[in-house]
């Protein structure tokens, strides 16, 4: 396939997702470069899109972008050997350019957004199962996680949900056998390795440790989701009473 | 002026060709599960084709109209009428004032589309008017539509103004009228299919021998469990020939994703952002509207095609909508 020409970067590859998006991919696991290439791509379309792009979804090792083929086709009509050319085609070798171009972009520092979290109690049921299933205390888990620094690998499963990369091993709990119907918004879980936080209500099966009063998702506001692929998070822990002082000032 | 919902049916929403850009934010796309119908039946009232319509699933639902309408009925058939008339689909109806449509089950298909001239004046949430259910945004208030909503009708364009006033001449009595022409049953043809046309999917070579063999040899069902989100299919058991562990990343409308179990899940409209089961196969963009009339029960079969043959199809189904539209367009501005 035409990958082959611009495969400075071996790793590399770029697939269809049907015949009106393309994923390019960094790499087959979770992998903090990868994570970088991602946002050094994202970067790049925000300055910069092709003719027919609509839009892009960022991923933990890979960006997909979504383009009109009519348009894509129409823009790039006249291709330098005349050869006929599939839109995905076109498409996937202006990512590979992009993602080939010496980065004079630099690297930016990572956004970082804190997160008041209050921890336990009505706001967080499952605390106690978590510490428990550790040998900790529940005032243990809560420095344990609020101690990192989570890396906002992408935004999916639901509106403004981050997948959070950099949970410590030691409060890694699976998911409850029993799901939930319904989880409040703003519920802080954890679910096997990871951590995160439900930005609207849906049922969910992660245990739910804490709460915070800040809304995740606000579809009246650009952007609408508080966080985007790339950010650093710390949870902040606050008082039941600190909750309910930033719930009345949001409203 | 506006309609009136008398009763809401099954599950009526209003849609339009979704909303664009959000994704990357996990908003999802919604929009109309059949963009070819929802297309055609604004350009039939005159409308840009992406304004928002009724989206009527299954058993429709039974409207007021407050004022004179111009309106279009394209999709599933859910036998629409008035009194005892029976309203045409496919093509511009005008409807009197103070009449009553009531739609029934459906006939064929599964989704009725039904566009009125002007669109409907609803806000636009993140650009667009389509309905999420699930984040209560969107629509009509961020919902399904009830008994007693009251929907307000926008201005109409000029050449549906004009033909609205046409046909209401040629109405005289009858509560409703409409022109002889309409969209052919030629170019409906293709919703007749069963054979749902796909290309392989990013993890397609994963998966047994048998079950690739499988994947098109077999029929699916779909089964109860089966909505806007997405449609659970049964049939053969499709399985990786290894375990592997796939990252979550974004799926398409028509991507097949196959969890471990088995049983193929087919995305639509209302897929979340990301997946991260392994995607067997991808429906064709312009076989959507085939999966979208589907219901539960229905049995379907996958054939395989090429990416470069799924484009000039893409391309080609364009173009026949380029050309609808003109030809609409020239319709309405010629006499009767």
């Amino acid at each position: 396939m035409t990958n082959n020409k611009y495969n400075r970067q071996p790793d590399v590859t770029c697939h269809p997702l049907g015949d009106a998006a393309a994923t390019i991919e960094f790499a087959r696991r979770i992998d903090p470069a990868a994570h970088e290439q991602v946002r050094a791509l994202v970067r790049h379309l925000e300055e910069c899109r092709f003719p027919g792009m609509i839009e892009y979804v960022p991923s933990f090792s890979s960006v997909t972008v979504f383009y009109d083929p009519r348009e894509v086709k129409r823009q790039w009509q006249t291709d330098e050997n005349g050869e006929a050319r599939t839109a995905f085609q076109l498409v996937s070798e202006w990512l590979m350019r992009a993602v080939a171009a010496p980065a004079e972009a630099k690297r930016q520092a990572p956004r970082i957004v804190e997160v008041p979290v209050c921890y336990g109690g009505e706001y967080g049921p499952d605390l106690g199962y978590v510490a428990e299933s550790h040998g900790l205390t529940e005032k243990e888990v809560i420095q344990i996680h609020s101690a990192a620094a989570y890396t906002v690998y992408m935004i999916g499963f639901a509106p403004g949900f981050p997948y959070l990369g950099g949970m410590s091993e030691r409060i890694a709990t699976p998911r409850r056998s029993n799901p939930r119907l319904t989880i409040p918004a703003g519920s802080v879980g954890i679910g096997g390795q990871q951590t995160g936080i439900y930005p609207i209500e849906t049922p969910g099966g992660w245990q739910v440790i804490g709460r915070t009063p800040v809304r995740l998702f606000q579809p009246e506001k650009h952007p609408p989701s508080l966080l985007m692929a790339g950010d650093v998070i710390r949870f902040i822990p606050i008082t039941p009473e600190e909750y309910q002082a930033y719930e009345e000032e949001g409203q | 002026m506006s309609i009136q919902i008398i009763r809401p049916g099954l599950l009526t929403s209003l849609q339009d060709l979704g909303r664009i850009g959000y994704q990357k934010y996990g908003v999802i796309a919604s929009g109309g599960m059949d963009p070819f119908a929802l297309r055609l039946a604004n350009l039939l009232v005159g409308n840009e084709e992406g304004e928002a319509v009724l989206e009527i699933t299954l058993m429709g639902p039974t409207l007021l109209v407050e004022q004179d309408v111009l309106i279009a009925l394209t999709g599933g058939d859910t036998a629409a009428r008035i009194g005892d008339a029976e309203l045409p689909m496919w093509r511009p109806v005008f409807v009197k004032k103070g009449s009553v449509i009531t739609f029934g089950g459906c006939r064929n298909g599964c989704r009725t589309y039904m566009a009125v001239a002007g669109g409907f004046a609803v806000p636009r949430v993140l650009g667009s008017k389509s309905t999420y259910l699930r984040a209560k945004i969107g629509g009509y208030q961020g919902r399904a539509l009830a008994v007693d909503d009251v929907l307000a009708i926008g201005e109409p364009s000029d050449v549906g103004k004009l033909f609205a006033k046409r046909l209401k001449e040629r109405a005289n009595d009858s509560a409703h009228a409409a022109p002889h022409w309409g969209i052919t049953a030629e170019l409906l043809q293709f919703y007749g299919e069963r054979s749902v046309r796909v290309i392989q999917g990013r993890h397609f070579s994963l998966f047994t021998e048998e079950s690739r063999r499988d994947l098109f040899q077999q029929s699916f069902v779909i089964t109860p469990q089966s909505d806007r989100m997405g449609y659970r299919l049964t049939g053969p058991v499709l399985q990786l020939a290894e375990q592997e562990e796939v990252l979550s990343e974004a799926i398409s409308p028509g991507t097949i994703q196959v969890p471990s179990e088995g049983n193929p899940i087919l995305l639509m409209a209302d897929r979340q952002t990301t997946g991260g089961y392994p995607r067997i196969a991808q429906v064709v963009s312009v076989d959507i509207p085939v999966v979208a009339q589907c219901k539960p029960g229905d049995r379907i079969r996958f054939r395989e095609i090429s990416l470069a043959e799924a484009e000039e199809l893409y391309l080609a189904r364009e173009q026949e909508i380029k050309d609808l539209k003109a030809g609409i367009e020239l319709k309405m501005r010629s006499s009767l």
